[in-house]
């Protein structure tokens, strides 16, 4: 279904003489792997022939102006983006050296590996804080034994548990948007992914929440491999080892964070970063 | 100078004056709710002076148009009871397994075209059912069933189900539609199938909307009239048996508003008593689902 529409058809000049540089980080084995991906919304194509590997245990930024395809980019990371009506993508994105988009491959089950946080904190309206946290295991079937312990870990994970530990048979909707947000990672995190997501997580959350949840994120390293997608460059270059500095669909440049914010290779990088625009 | 202040102050006038006919077009319905709500106190006040309310709660025959008059009011309850069951029976699992289909699972097309299909559905006159109950769907169940009798409360039951299907889809489809995109995408991103997503997800976030419409098809059930008088019988009778003749308190308002009946006698005010039932009835349910409703959006 993703191959209908034509890539080249809808590259302009520019883009098809192109040659796209594959951006890798050699000596980090790369968990995922993304290679020669284009992505459309109906005839509107959102990415361009991006590649690039992002390395296991290591937290990778996405930055970029609104609407460059950030978020379609990691959407296409755990299939999210096919649920989209009209939304088609060509290339591939490989996981552990396994294609996510292979015939045969069950997209459930890659959503259950690379695990996903949205830009608004979205707790299920109807369940407790504990219900929240184990609605992964329980709309897939999972049956862990020890419920408690599983809840425990989550939210001890996602810097949560003090918190809440005293009231987590009231709503996950009653918590503050900043322990929303955390109640979001917990839940993500309790059907243990590989992979975590994370949309612009803090895009809705004042500046204290805002560091609460960098800070957590620095210690999910050890066990995730983390992208996060974020229109503030302070976080990027906070919290990231490498990032990616999207425009208009086409990947500019992907390298270490601390190169990317002091000597960018690119005029256009340079610009954003610099707040020429954006 | 002077006109501008007149022009402003005829302004002021009309707007008043349109403020004021729409008050009293609100009071207009206030008025005559309570103008209903009098005469049926009035009324059932009148009765109550001549017939013991032991009598009409404890007794279990309804018979005052008889020369033997009883006024136990079980038997009317427990035909609309009876027939209201049946249709919700009906009406709940497919509306409902419809709401879903439409709201999840049918294409933008489809959709597009079944909705104001089954809208039409409700669009039909009431009597038409009540006729497809007696000449059609009676016949029919009887071939399967022996027993049935020629009026009964399972054919109207059924029809007065199919007549609700479209209200339960529509209000259920509103309230499906109505969970924000946000929560179907935090169960996929787990890894929910969609099932998943829809029955364990979706559909607990939509139960208040559902529990209204559910509420309001029941009362529609309570308080439809037409089907029940042409297709039950009009043969008040203390049962739970679906297969023989019954009457609901809205069929026996109908029996006697239309019959010979003198104004001011006491059978003339058993209609008024049989209304204020149902009245409180309805009211005690709307009261209750309000109730609950509001609780359920507290959790
Ligand atoms: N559901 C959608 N339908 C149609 N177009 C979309 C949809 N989502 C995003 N787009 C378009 O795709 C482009 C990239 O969007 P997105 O990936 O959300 O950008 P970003 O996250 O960087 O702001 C935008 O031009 C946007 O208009
Ligand atoms: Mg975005």
């Amino acid at each position: 279904m993703q191959t209908t529409v034509d890539s080249d058809a809808c590259l302009s000049p520019p883009y098809r003489t192109m040659e796209p540089a594959q951006m890798s980080n050699p000596g980090v084995a790369a968990k995922l792997s993304v290679q020669e991906l284009s992505a459309w919304h109906g005839e509107k194509q959102v990415l361009v022939r991006v590649s690039l590997d992002l390395p296991e245990h290591e937290i990778s930024a996405v930055i970029g102006p609104s609407g460059c395809g950030k978020s379609t980019l990691i959407r296409c990371l755990n299939r999210m983006h096919e649920l989209v009506p009209g939304a088609t993508h060509r290339g591939s994105i490989q996981l552990d050296g396994e294609d996510i988009y292979a015939s045969g491959v069950d997209p459930v089950l890659i959503r259950r590996r690379v695990g996903m946080v949205f830009q608004k904190p979205n707790p299920f309206p109807t369940m407790s804080i504990r219900d929240n946290v184990l609605a992964g295991l329980r709309l897939t079937g999972m049956r862990p034994g020890d419920l408690d312990a599983v809840v425990e870990s989550a939210l001890q994970q996602a810097a949560l548990w003090s918190e809440v530990k005293d009231r987590l048979r009231e709503p996950g909707t009653s918590l503050s948007g900043g322990q929303q947000q955390r109640l979001c990672i917990a839940r993500a995190l309790a059907v243990e992914p590989e992979v975590l997501l994370l949309d612009e997580p803090c895009s809705a959350l004042d500046p204290i929440a805002t560091t609460r949840i960098e800070d957590l994120l620095g210690t999910l390293r050890e066990r995730y491999t983390i992208v996060i997608v974020t229109h503030n460059m302070q976080q990027a270059a906070r919290v990231s080892q490498q990032t990616a500095f999207l425009l208009q669909g086409e990947l500019v440049e992907f390298t270490e964070t601390d190169a990317l914010f002091t000597k960018p290779k690119d005029k256009r990088t340079e610009d954003y970063v610099t707040g020429k625009f954006g | 100078m002077a006109r501008p202040a007149s022009m402003r102050r005829s302004r002021r006038v009309g707007e008043a004056l349109i403020e004021r006919s729409m008050l009293g077009c609100a009071l207009l319905s206030v008025v005559t709710t309570a103008a209903i709500l009098a005469i049926l106190v009035r009324q059932t006040g009148e009765f109550f002076a001549e017939v013991p309310i032991s009598a009409f709660l404890f007794d279990t025959q309804w018979t005052p148009l008889f020369a033997d008059k009883h006024f136990g009011i079980w038997p009317l309850l427990a035909g609309t009871f009876l027939t209201s069951a049946i249709a919700i029976a009906v009406a709940l699992p497919f509306g409902l397994l419809a709401a879903i289909y439409l709201g999840e699972f049918a294409t933008p097309r489809i959709r597009g075209v079944l909705k104001p299909t089954l809208e039409l559905l409700a669009g039909v006159p009431t009597i038409v059912y009540g006729y497809f109950a007696l000449v059609t769907l009676t016949p029919v169940l009887q071939k399967f069933m022996p027993e049935l009798s020629g009026f009964n409360a399972l054919a109207p039951g059924i029809v007065m189900g199919v007549m609700i299907i479209p209200m339960i889809t529509s209000l259920g489809e509103d309230a499906i539609s109505a969970v924000p995109g946000s929560v179907r995408e935090g169960a996929y991103a787990l890894g929910a199938g969609k099932l998943a997503t829809v029955f364990r997800v979706v559909l607990p976030t939509a139960l208040s909307g559902i529990a209204a419409a559910v509420v309001l098809a029941v009362s529609r059930a309570v308080g439809e009239t037409m089907i029940v008088a042409i297709a039950a019988g009009q043969q008040p009778r203390l049962t739970l048996n679906p297969q023989v003749p019954v009457e609901t308190m809205t069929a026996y308002i109908v029996q006697v508003g239309m019959g010979d009946t003198p104004t001011g006698t006491l059978e003339y005010r058993t209609i008024f008593v049989v209304g204020a039932t149902l009245f409180a009835i309805t009211f005690a349910a709307n009261l209750l689902s309000q109730r609950w409703a509001r609780r359920f959006r507290e959790r």
